[in-house]
């Protein structure tokens, strides 16, 4: 237990750091950065307290919205990860997740992949409709969310894969 | 008030979301407004000194550009100062006192690709920066102060939903204010220029001298493109910036001396 807490703490100030140093300032193709923070929502241990990650994943959201000077985005975006996590699970891993047996470290790639296409997807779409927040650019949010998503979840299952644990 | 315990017990899960939300709600819709981005921003010591860091490593990449943007900027100020002596040793002026106040500081963070952008950079309220100073490059406009701390401040750039800033044509003086359409961070748009304006694709537009942010005539960019808008009364100018937000490193900061003294009197006029 205790070692899943030391991991998750480091999770999450690795990744706040990577995320504003690195990740924020790539622009590939002028705009599309990654937002690879969202590791430590995808990853959250699955049994812990609800209250918890919803209370981690808002300050997570709040420390990057902080380096970006982004106003609330990133958080409202977490936030609604973090609440919203256990429908995509159940989605992407049916009846392992009913049972609560999911151990992130020896997934199949495809389900992996999938859970954090998914994931990713509605968090971006969810920060872009809070950034722009203009309903008549639908298009563009659309478009942001697409590329950035793609790129998103390309860095994500490479990072996951690199750091996953060893049985 | 049983009940009324067991439902927020059952649903604390949905209940913390929701205040969660609202309050990332709340944050993102106040930094929408003018000025109003107080709470969470990267004018910090924490955020300032993460930043810092990572500019102490990241300005090693970029030492020969900025070299020579330094080298070309010096080129133009020698310029100026071998036309200007002869010209200002004549004149026996009164006051001497400067009007505008210059400090240079670094860029630790620039953004250019959200819809409202912000630079943090590493002058605060110890090197007497203040709201509503403007901030410009070797090559033109870049933004104003949004908020500072003890060391660091954060710029509203001009590439922001928010900024408006009064500018005109260098050889017309027709005047329109500055806005960006989240498109390209090469692009702002300069609207509401009267149809009298004899406008030519290639023609400068500078700071107009309206606002008490900027001295007047500052660089901006050119004249790409324009078209009348749909009242067909003004155009909308499509202005090529001549600095390259992408690269932005050194900035310097304007402080209007008589600042405070325009707005105590523009105040009077409002009685």
């Amino acid at each position: 237990m205790t070692n899943g807490l030391v991991a998750n703490i480091i999770r999450f100030i690795a990744l706040l750091i990577i995320q504003v140093s690195i990740c924020s300032s790539i622009n590939f193709l002028g705009y599309i950065n990654p937002y690879i923070y969202i590791i430590f929502i995808i990853l959250f241990p699955i049994n812990a307290n609800r209250l918890l990650f919803l209370i981690c994943a808002f300050n997570l959201g709040l420390l990057v919205d902080m380096f970006l000077d982004s106003g609330g985005v990133h958080a409202g975006a977490s936030v609604f990860l973090a609440y919203a996590r256990p429908i995509f699970l159940k989605y992407t891993f049916g009846t392992l997740y009913d049972h609560q047996t999911i151990k992130f470290g020896n997934l199949g790639f495809g389900q992996l992949f999938g859970y954090i296409a998914l994931t990713a997807f509605f968090h971006h779409f969810i920060l872009f409709i809070l950034e722009i927040f203009n309903i008549y650019q639908i298009l563009l949010i659309l478009k942001k969310t697409l590329f950035t998503s793609i790129l998103t979840i390309i860095l994500s299952t490479i990072i996951i894969l690199l750091f996953r644990p060893r049985k | 008030m049983q009940q009324i315990l067991n439902f927020v017990i059952r649903n604390k899960t949905f209940l913390l979301f929701l205040l969660l939300f609202g309050l990332a709600l709340a944050l993102t819709i106040q930094s929408h407004s003018y000025h109003k981005s107080q709470f969470i921003n990267s004018a910090n010591s924490l955020t300032g000194g993460v930043y810092g860091t990572v500019n102490s490593v990241g300005q090693y990449f970029d030492l020969k550009e900025q070299n020579d943007l330094l080298i070309e900027e010096n080129e133009i100020l020698r310029k100026q100062v071998i036309n200007s002596t002869i010209a200002s040793s004549n004149i026996n002026s009164n006051y001497d006192d400067e009007r505008f106040a210059i400090l240079s500081a670094e860029v630790y963070k620039n953004s250019y690709s959200a819809s409202n952008n912000y630079l943090t950079i590493n002058r605060g309220k110890r090197d007497s920066v203040a709201q509503d100073y403007g901030v410009i490059s070797s090559k033109g406009i870049v933004g104003i102060i949004d908020n500072t701390s003890r060391k660091f401040s954060t710029v509203l750039s001009i590439l922001s939903k928010k900024s408006r800033i009064n500018a005109k044509l260098k050889t017309s003086d027709q005047s329109g204010s500055l806005t960006w359409n989240g498109d390209s961070p090469y692009y702002v748009q300069l609207e509401d220029v009267s149809k009298f304006a004899n406008l030519q694709v290639g023609d400068t537009i500078v700071t107009g001298g309206q606002s008490a942010i900027f001295p007047k005539g500052i660089n901006i960019g050119t004249v790409d493109s324009f078209e009348s808008d749909e009242s067909g009364d003004t155009y909308t100018i499509e202005v090529k910036l001549f600095n390259d937000f992408t690269t932005l490193q050194h900035v310097y900061i304007i402080k209007n001396n008589d600042l405070e003294e325009l707005i105590n009197l523009e105040a009077q006029n409002d009685d």
